[in-house]
């Protein structure tokens, strides 16, 4: 169910989305966006590199945030801008949550619009991609 | 701050090159391509995948969905074998002092019309700003870049401002 202007209310929290990601979805992330950077899909690579192991890549989790605000929109409202900055690192086979929060609620040049801050919290809670978002809804 | 970071990383030769306009390179949105992006990220929606569903939502053809800007062409002459996009044209000017770690510090995407299956892009990209500052990771040298997408028809569809982090 797309979501309208009128039900929004500021403070309110939108559903939460959440992911793990397999290898395999990072190797299928890959393929979807052209970065084939070795970090995240080949694990004796990325520890040459000093990592853990293989790391989610940040463009994924601008991308869930994406899914995220395209859930809570629907196909009637529209994503005019997200962002968000890559702080923490995030691993397969991790719990990533994505959130988002209705900041302010307002029209401008005729339409509807909702700024939220939006955000991936990896399986301790810590917030390790913070962004933010304008979405137009009718 | 000690005296050991008063000279700027960042040169002259540095700042002359922000706003210098990069050649505009094509990118291709096809189904296939949407579906993959999709896919991978683990989209439900079924008008990133069913032509007819994105009809009836009022797409054109299946939507780019969010964070996909089309894909460029891959030509083994020109492009990137890790990234796909075109190689550059070498390193360009380096700050003062050697950084030797890259991080990606953040992504923004603007999107002000709907981009579907079947449009070709045309991105320009040029640096917008240049920061130091010392952080957590020691000294940081901070980049700003701005890729403007054009569809078609000369409409800027996207505006994507990338942070690039190098210490």
């Amino acid at each position: 169910m797309a979501t309208t202007w009128n039900e929004v209310t500021e403070g309110m929290e939108i559903p939460a989305l959440k992911k793990n990601c397999s290898t395999q979805q990072l190797v299928q992330w890959a393929a979807g966006s052209g970065d084939f950077y070795q970090i995240h899909y080949d694990k004796d690579f990325a520890m040459g590199t000093g990592l853990p192991g293989i790391i989610v890549h940040g463009a994924l989790k601008h991308a869930f945030l994406g899914q995220l605000l395209h859930d809570w929109v629907g196909n009637t409202g529209r994503i005019k801008r997200f962002g968000c900055s890559y702080r923490g690192m995030d691993y397969p086979a991790k719990d990533i949550v994505c959130r988002g929060v209705v900041k302010r609620k307002y029209e401008e040049g005729g339409e509807k619009l909702v700024d939220l801050e939006v955000w991936t919290e990896d399986f301790e809670g810590k917030k390790t991609t913070p962004g933010f978002a304008t979405v137009r809804l009718p | 701050m000690t005296e050991a970071t008063a000279v700027p990383l960042i040169t002259d030769e540095m700042r002359a090159q922000i706003g210098k306009e990069s050649e505009p390179w094509t990118l291709e949105v096809d189904k296939t391509a949407v579906r993959m992006f999709a896919r991978s990220v683990g989209h439900t929606d079924p008008v990133y995948y069913d032509e007819a569903a994105a009809k009836a939502a009022g797409y054109r053809s299946l939507p780019c969905p969010p964070g996909y800007l089309g894909t460029p062409i891959f030509d083994p002459r020109t492009s990137d074998a890790t990234f796909g996009g075109r190689r550059g044209g070498g390193p360009g000017p380096q700050p003062s002092r050697p950084l030797k770690r890259v991080l990606n510090g953040g992504t923004e995407i603007e999107m002000l019309e709907d981009i579907c299956a079947g449009d070709v892009l045309t991105a320009t990209s040029h640096l917008a700003a240049l920061e130091e500052r010392a952080g957590s990771l020691g000294e940081m040298l901070i980049s700003t870049n701005k890729t403007v997408y054009k569809n078609q028809h000369g409409r800027v569809v996207a505006i994507v401002t990338g942070t690039g982090i190098r210490y």
